[in-house]
């Protein structure tokens, strides 16, 4: 099994932001159960800003980890300053991944930019920089050899 | 936290105590090389040749069939191979199955280059090969057979004296993998018309770095590793002394204590087994429920991912595998829970819990107590058990 640090145990063991959020402003899900990671993530948006956010995920204790961390690095953050919040942001956030979890990480950023999106599309606004996002995360990683 | 309860067998175990204490003259004492004349090294020929015969008589096969490898990856090697190379003026086809180790499974892809070709069985829902597609499989140019004796993963026992049987009418070499199986199920060669199996030492008490195969005599094998006239020349290399004095041993025990361990082991298995499917929903049986290895327990947990489970298992200091992507090094979960059927999400969901001699019932209760939260904390965290209840309320 892959040697996690302490920051990335301590995210699994003891995850932030766990459960959902009803009527939330938006909702990104990303993944499938096939290639083992699902994720799926709730943001409460009030005036611009992320006053909220929670999540679920069914993957590996980097998944898990991940999606605990890119959710506590955006609370607070203007949906804009929110996509600061990259795959890299999340993985230094937690003293690194070991190189066969890098793609849990960019679950979590597509999953936030899914949520984002979700939330854009409903309140009929464009984040700048913010792309559509992809339904199946898996498909653009599953074929790297690991 | 430190690890409490094992229950990773086969993965490997602890060498036992007796067979350390049999072992430990050989590394300072008895330190001659086997190939001596002088007092030191006849020590040596004297241990090689006892422990010989005790595998030997384990499987009940002459000791002059019994040659010692680095382990059981190296005797899959040297079977696979070595009867390729062997018999290749006779045919290039080869018969296995899709739930082998790797050391086969990856020795076949390599002869698959080197111009033989080779089938792989599928498996029904419960493991095991269908004897009706093996004969099928059968082409005048096949000159071997190979399927594993009992799985590492699911613990299903394949039909291997029927095998035997068939191989032998029709003239192709047999070879099982008992990598898993010995010392835990009775084998024997001569009844179940085995013609080479490999052996592994750190499955079953000895330690790591040993093993051993039995070619059966009359049996043309090709050496894989040159250099020096040890074990007839099928395997160059000064001799392991103290490995091979630890396999000897251990395979010598294991055999003796099977009547008394393997009840025991398949009380606390079924036990096992039960507690976990009776007290967690969502949850299934991977694996034969009676032809298996007396120590497995496979079950998938719906909705939850594998490596996540050990973690959690892990910090309560039980150590346990699983069939996941994660825990595989790839992105693709087990290829046995895939060939059983199994889809994705479930094989990604597995756990493995392999019992032996130390185990004990107290140690079964702590588990069916310690894991039920913990796959329930899992499944609270998971959108697709949410999505689940969702739909049930």
């Amino acid at each position: 099994m892959t040697e996690y640090s302490e920051k990335v145990m301590d995210h699994f063991m003891n995850p932030r932001n766990v459960g959902e959020i009803a009527d939330a402003s938006g909702v990104g899900t990303v993944g499938n159960a096939k290639c083992g990671d699902i994720m799926k993530v709730y943001l409460q948006i009030e005036n611009g800003v992320i006053v909220d956010a929670k999540f679920r995920t069914f993957g590996c204790g980097a998944a898990v980890a991940t999606s605990s961390m890119a959710t506590e690095l955006v609370k607070g953050k203007t949906v804009q300053d929110a996509l600061q919040v990259t795959n890299k942001a999340v993985m230094e956030a937690l003293d690194g991944l070991p190189p066969v979890k890098v793609h849990c990480s960019c679950l979590a950023e597509e999953a936030l930019h899914a949520a984002l999106w979700d939330y854009a599309e409903k309140n009929n606004i464009k984040i700048d920089g913010l792309k559509k996002p992809v339904n199946d995360i898996e498909a653009l990683h599953h074929h790297e050899e690991v | 936290m430190k690890t409490k309860i094992y229950m990773d067998h086969a993965a490997t175990t602890p060498v036992r105590q007796e067979v350390l204490a049999e072992m430990l003259p050989y590394f300072t004492e008895h330190y001659g090389n086997a190939s001596g004349i002088y007092v030191v090294a006849k020590e040596s020929k004297k241990a090689l040749e006892h422990a010989r015969a005790q595998v030997a008589e384990a499987i009940h096969a002459k000791p002059t069939e019994i040659y010692f490898t680095a382990g059981g990856s190296e005797s899959d090697n040297m079977a696979l191979r070595g009867v390729a190379e062997a018999m290749q003026q006779k045919g290039n086809h080869i018969i296995t199955t899709k739930i082998e180790h790797h050391a086969i499974l990856h020795t076949c892809e390599y002869l698959e280059k080197h111009g033989f070709a080779v089938t792989y069985l599928d498996v029904d829902e419960n493991g095991k090969i269908r004897m009706e597609d093996l004969k099928a499989a059968i082409r005048p140019e096949t000159i071997l057979i190979s399927v594993m004796f009992a799985n590492n993963e699911i613990g299903t026992i394949q039909p291997i004296a029927e095998i035997g049987k068939l191989a032998k009418e029709k003239g192709i070499v047999f070879h099982t993998d008992a990598v898993q199986a010995m010392g835990h199920v009775p084998i024997d060669v001569e009844q179940m018309q085995i013609d080479l199996l490999s052996i592994s030492g750190h499955k079953l008490g000895a330690p790591k770095g040993i093993g051993a195969i039995y070619i059966r005599t009359g049996i043309k094998v090709c050496p894989l590793i040159f250099g020096g006239a040890q074990e007839k020349k099928m395997r160059a290399g000064t001799e392991n002394i103290p490995g091979i004095v630890g396999l000897g041993k251990a395979v010598e025990l294991a055999v003796a204590e099977m009547p008394e361990v393997t009840p025991r082991l398949e009380k606390m298995r079924d036990r096992l087994i039960h507690g976990i499917l009776d007290t967690i929903p969502y949850s299934k049986l991977n694996g034969h429920p009676t032809d298996r290895l007396p120590g497995n327990c496979n079950i998938s947990f719906e909705f939850i991912e594998g490596e996540s489970m050990l973690l959690l298992l892990d910090a309560a200091g039980i150590a346990a595998s699983s069939g996941s992507a994660c825990t595989s090094g790839s992105l693709d979960p087990s290829h046995v829970l895939l060939a059983i059927g199994l889809p994705h999400e479930k094989a990604h969901g597995s756990l493995r819990l392999t019992l032996d001699w130390d185990n004990t019932d107290a140690e079964i209760d702590e588990v069916l107590q310690k894991l039920p939260p913990i796959v329930q904390r899992l499944r609270e965290m998971s959108p697709l058990y949410e999505e689940i209840m969702k739909q049930q309320n």
